[in-house]
């Protein structure tokens, strides 16, 4: 530091004391170098973001190059690999994630907002202030836990509902086939369903609360009920917010691991049998149900699938965010 | 923790080694090349450092038993067992990750070549300390039957979906005095790779006639039904729902019906005599030596008594290591594991339920244990 | 919230007429009865056959009665507060029964010498054992994750909020969120490449955990943080510089020290967030019996692997399972509360 002394006097030591001269310009000269370092930090910071993500797209296409330049012969060779290439193997993984995690979402985002509204408009305010922090703090249940929960009690507990469903409304395919244990991909969804919940509504809470309070007033004098009042003033001005709510609890159920691990029977099929067993797999839990047992190639190929789930998350969020984009030129527009 | 000891240990090593030396002349001097006895070399005082092992989960249970046990003589040897896995197992010990492995398979014969050059120009030693019945188990839990008796054709037919109920004729005419529900079966199977499947598909392969179509591989031929992810995640689905069969290490079986396979022309349900009959009537492999005791499992065996739907896994080790302590800690740890007393604790139902080897293989067994050596 | 006055331009309605307040419970009260006795013709009920159909039973007799007697609006109106109530009482179903689970469960081994013994020398059936090692291998790693996240959040945030303009600041905002949605099992996967292609494929170390938890905790961090900058009034900002005091001096002493409250906070709920993590620690960290100390050489355990292990274990594995976790809970639910506490404590005075 000492070498900035001789950097010329600035501005900022102007109005000071003559006798306090020297000290002031050392101070403000210190001190300019010391925001430029700071601002250098804090830029880097930033860059250094923008490194790591890059890296970890690298560093999973290094590692996974092996398995995705392997022939097939190779490829076969690892045992459960039951495909020509990695791409075959990763399809059906890839739907298998989209499907229970777009179910799970089907299943959340309607209860989520019903617990928001309750929560933002519809529940005491002591009571309201409560639930809210059991929902943040349900948010922040481990997913080890959900996972012990849904294999431990929740499959029990579909196993009646799932009958009655497969035996009323078997017709549908969709539903068709049902076999007990419930270890097929809607308990899965069920159980990503019930951690999304508390994100989603946390998120949608927020934003509900936020609802100018004028326009609420507004209509309640003109005479609308409480419902019309949520309808016309609480829900359009949250409709953006919930979206990003919505697309939060994508990201979280489509990476989730450890919930569908512990519940579900894999399978790697494209299929919509919901209630059948041995149908689907998401990509989370097939890398840690086969990578501590795995060595070589066949580690390769794994990561070669958490790339595939990188992708397909990024491309989630890419077009959540243009969503959320577009919405808001709109509602700017009006 | 890890870096202090090792520190404190820096003076107390120098001397137990010298005192290792001195002992391990010794014993190898005085002890008879046959016997069998419960320690490798040295008194326990005298053993220290550390012991890694990686391998087989399906070891793990027994292993942790067997630690607990060769700590009692040895408290000075920290001996560590990480369940990575049969493939990942093998892999570290040829790496020089670990001082021995345990798999559920053989070594391959590259990997035999391999581990001359990890032994320091020795050989790997393979000793079948493990030896666990492979239960056939099911859920129907009004059944008046203890053991309902089924041949390897029919669990065949069961697994590979072309029975469909409990009642089918296939199995009443096996079972005559038992009343069979009518109820659907739910075959489970693992989908984890696993040495349990590896067995169980090698058995059905073996011994039902041509009825299981599939080759024998750790990983479920079929896809599309109920399947567990490890032991647990079998017993959990299997009795999620009744009218469910799956395949788990006889131990585990807990309140589940178990099978009595036909050998011969008898039922024989599990039991670690059984199981151990079944691994003594079988032959050496056609590669086996007298340091690598592979056994080729007799799956069709007609031997009164055999069950031979079991699980052989292996304690993988190394003939010659380069150092001393290695040598004694791998000597010691294994006789221990080999010696009755081990055998009976990894036996017990509360630790893992074994089957413990005959004394016939332990005295193969010993013989290449005590001939673990240090390069010179 | 909004009181429920009945507006004036309806009351001036002649054929406005409303339900007295005591009917929806006479409602609810009725379909149950009805439910109960309709099931109890058709066979045994049980108690979410009754709850299901007198839910049922209980939206169709209101909302034909209230649109009889009401109107539609009114009609639609109650039917909105039964459905919004309803997803309310719905989900609160799996989530007290996840917390009773837990509880109980947990409950049976949870003790203190569960706290404080490793699990060496422990097989078998043994109900003896305990979770000491991997509590300090969990505030290990979470720690070290912290170590690494914390000063790249603050520093990426005061660049958002304070110096970032232009392309580079949009990329960044940009890609934080895009590092928000990375799966957890991604980051293990990310770690994992990482040091094992620079250590050799056998490696494996508490730091390696650490860093895929300190690549799902940035952009949590970041997001807070740059949340907290924001709320600090621009005038403080101002009158700083206006005294002659330069900028990074500002950010230092002034904007830092009046969101530091926030940022506490939103650190704290961000290892909360992270403690938890399962898959990337089962593939970086392992499990091991005894405390390791050593960050940078080893397998670690740590809590949520060692609850997963011990599931799959079985027997005895499941009660220590399911004190682990309830122990997470507890720890999480620590950090929630004293998240809470700091922020009402060090909130700057006369803020409101």
């Amino acid at each position: 530091m000492a070498v900035t002394t001789s950097t010329p006097p600035q501005r900022g030591a102007d109005p000071q004391a003559p006798a306090d001269a020297g000290a002031a310009v050392r101070a403000a000269s210190t001190g300019r170098v010391a925001s430029r370092v700071f601002a250098g930090l804090s830029t880097g910071a930033g860059v250094l973001i923008l490194v790591t993500l890059a890296a970890v797209a690298v560093f999973l296409v290094m590692e996974a190059w092996p398995a995705l330049t392997a022939s097939s012969e190779d490829l076969e060779a690892i045992s459960w690999f039951n495909a020509s290439s990695v791409a075959a193997y990763v399809g059906p993984l890839v739907f298998g994630t989209l499907l229970a995690s777009v179910l799970a979402l089907l299943l959340a985002v309607p209860v989520s907002i019903g617990i928001a509204l309750f929560i933002s408009h519809y529940a005491p305010r002591r009571l309201a202030q409560g639930l809210g922090y059991l929902i943040d703090l349900l948010a922040a249940i481990p997913s080890v836990v959900y996972g012990l929960w849904g294999a431990l009690w929740l499959i029990g507990q579909l196993d009646p509902v799932f009958t009655w469903l497969s035996s009323t409304l078997g017709f549908v395919p969709l539903f068709e086939g049902y076999q007990a244990p419930a270890k097929n991909v809607l308990s899965a969804s069920v159980v990503l369903a019930v951690m999304i919940l508390p994100i989603i509504t946390a998120v949608s809470r927020e934003v509900f609360l936020q609802t100018p309070r004028l326009h609420e007033e507004a209509s309640l004098a003109l005479g609308a009920t409480r419902w019309e009042m949520v309808r016309m003033a609480v829900l359009p001005f949250g409709r953006s917010g919930v979206i990003s709510a919505a697309m939060l609890g994508l990201g979280r159920a489509l990476g989730e691991t450890m919930a569908v691990l512990m519940v579900i029977s894999p399978g790697f099929l494209y299929s919509f049998f919901l209630l059948k067993p041995g149908q689907h797999q998401t990509i989370a839990a097939n890398i840690a149900s086969k990578f501590p047992e795995s060595s070589g190639l066949s580690v390769s190929a794994l990561i070669a699938t958490g790339l595939a789930l990188f992708v397909v998350t990024f491309a989630v969020n890419f077009a959540a965010r243009w969503i959320i984009a577009r919405r808001a030129e709109f509602s700017g527009a009006n | 923790m890890k870096l202090t000891p090792h520190k404190r240990f820096g003076a107390v090593a120098l001397t137990g080694v010298l005192a290792l030396a001195l002992a391990a002349c010794s014993s190898t001097s005085s002890a008879e090349p046959g016997e069998t006895s419960g320690a490798g070399g040295g008194s326990a005082a005298e053993l220290s450092g550390s012991l890694a092992g990686a391998g087989a989960s399906s070891q793990e249970k027994a292993v942790a038993g067997w630690i607990a046990g060769f700590n009692d003589t040895y408290p000075d040897v920290a001996v560590s067992y990480d369940a990575a896995g049969s493939g990942g197992g093998r892999e570290q010990f040829l790496s020089g990750g670990v001082q021995f492995a345990g798999s559920d398979a053989a070594l391959k014969p590259e990997e035999i070549e391999k581990a001359t050059e990890r032994c320091f120009g020795g050989e790997a030693l393979e000793l079948p300390l493990y030896i666990s019945p492979i239960a056939v188990v099911y859920n129907l839990p009004d059944l008046d039957t203890e053991h309902l008796q089924l041949s390897a054709a029919t669990i065949a037919k069961i697994f590979n979906r072309e029975i469909t109920t409990w009642d089918d004729p296939a199995i009443a005419a096996e079972n005559p005095d038992v009343t069979l529900p009518s109820t659907g079966i739910i075959p489970v199977n693992r989908n984890d790779e696993s040495g349990t499947t590896e067995n169980f598909t090698e058995y059905l392969a073996a011994a039902s006639d041509g009825a299981w179509p599939h080759e024998a591989s750790g990983d479920w031929p079929l896809s599309g039904g109920q399947s567990g992810k490890g032991t647990q995640g079998m017993i959990d689905t299997v009795s999620g729902a009744e009218g469910a069969i799956g395949y788990a290490d006889a131990s585990r079986a807990g309140d589940l019906g178990t099978v009595a396979l036909k050998v011969g022309d008898e039922y024989v349900p599990f039991s670690a005599e059984a199981a151990a009959k079944v691994v003594d009537a079988s032959p050496a492999a056609a590669d086996a030596t007298d340091k690598r005791l592979v056994v080729e499992l007799d799956r069709t065996t007609t031997e009164k008594g055999a069950y031979p739907l079991v699980l052989v896994s292996y304690s993988i080790a190394c003939s010659t290591y380069d150092s001393e302590s290695d040598a004694n800690n791998v000597k010691a740890y294994l006789s221990y594991v080999a010696s009755p007393e081990g055998q009976e604790r990894a036996a017990d139902p509360s630790v893992a339920g074994s089957a413990p080897i005959s004394d016939d293989l332990r005295t193969k067994v010993q013989a290449a244990i005590d001939a673990i050596t240090v390069a010179s | 919230m909004t009181a429920d006055v009945a507006p004036a331009g309806l009351l001036a309605d002649a054929t406005y007429r409303r339900l007295p307040s005591w009917a929806p419970w006479g409602f609810a009260g009725g379909a149950l009865v009805l439910a109960f006795l309709v099931l109890l013709v058709a066979g045994t009920p049980g108690v979410p056959g009754v709850v299901a159909l007198g839910a049922a039973l209980y939206v169709l007799s209101l909302s034909i009665t209230s649109r009889v007697v009401e109107g539609p609006r009114r009609a639609a109106d109650r039917l909105a507060t039964t459905l919004v109530t309803g997803s309310f009482l719905l989900a609160l179903i799996p989530l007290v029964s996840l917390l009773l689970l837990v509880l109980t469960r947990g409950s049976t081994s949870f003790s203190w010498s569960f706290l404080t013994t490793d699990m060496v020398g422990i097989f078998g059936d043994m109900t003896d054992g305990g979770i000491r090692h991997a509590v300090v291998g969990t505030l290990m790693v979470t720690l070290a994750a912290a170590v690494i996240s914390v000063p790249i959040g603050l520093l990426t945030a005061i660049y958002l909020v304070e110096y970032g303009r232009g392309p580079l600041a949009r990329a960044i905002t940009f890609l934080v969120d895009v590092m928000t949605g990375i799966p957890s099992i991604v980051a293990g996967l990310f770690a994992f490449a990482l040091f094992t292609l620079v250590f050799g494929p056998a490696y494996r170390a508490g730091v390696m955990g650490a860093v895929a938890l300190a690549l799902l905790m940035t952009p949590v961090v970041i997001r807070s943080v740059e949340e907290m900058l924001r709320l600090v009034p621009n005038e403080l900002r101002e009158a700083s510089y206006a005294l002659g005091v330069p900028k990074w001096l500002t950010i230092v002493k002034v904007v830092l020290r009046t969101a530091a409250a926030g940022i506490v906070t939103g650190v704290m709920l961000a290892v909360a967030r992270v403690i938890g993590e399962t898959a990337p620690l089962l593939l970086t960290v392992g499990l091991v019996t005894q405390v390791n100390w050593d960050l940078f050489d080893g397998r670690m355990a740590t809590l949520p692997v060692f609850a997963y292990r011990q599931y799959e274990q079985g027997g005895t594995g499941i009660d220590r399972a399911w004190a682990a976790a309830l122990t997470l809970i507890l720890i999480v639910m620590l950090l929630n509360l004293v998240a809470r506490l700091v922020s009402r404590w060090f909130a700057p005075k006369g803020a409101r």
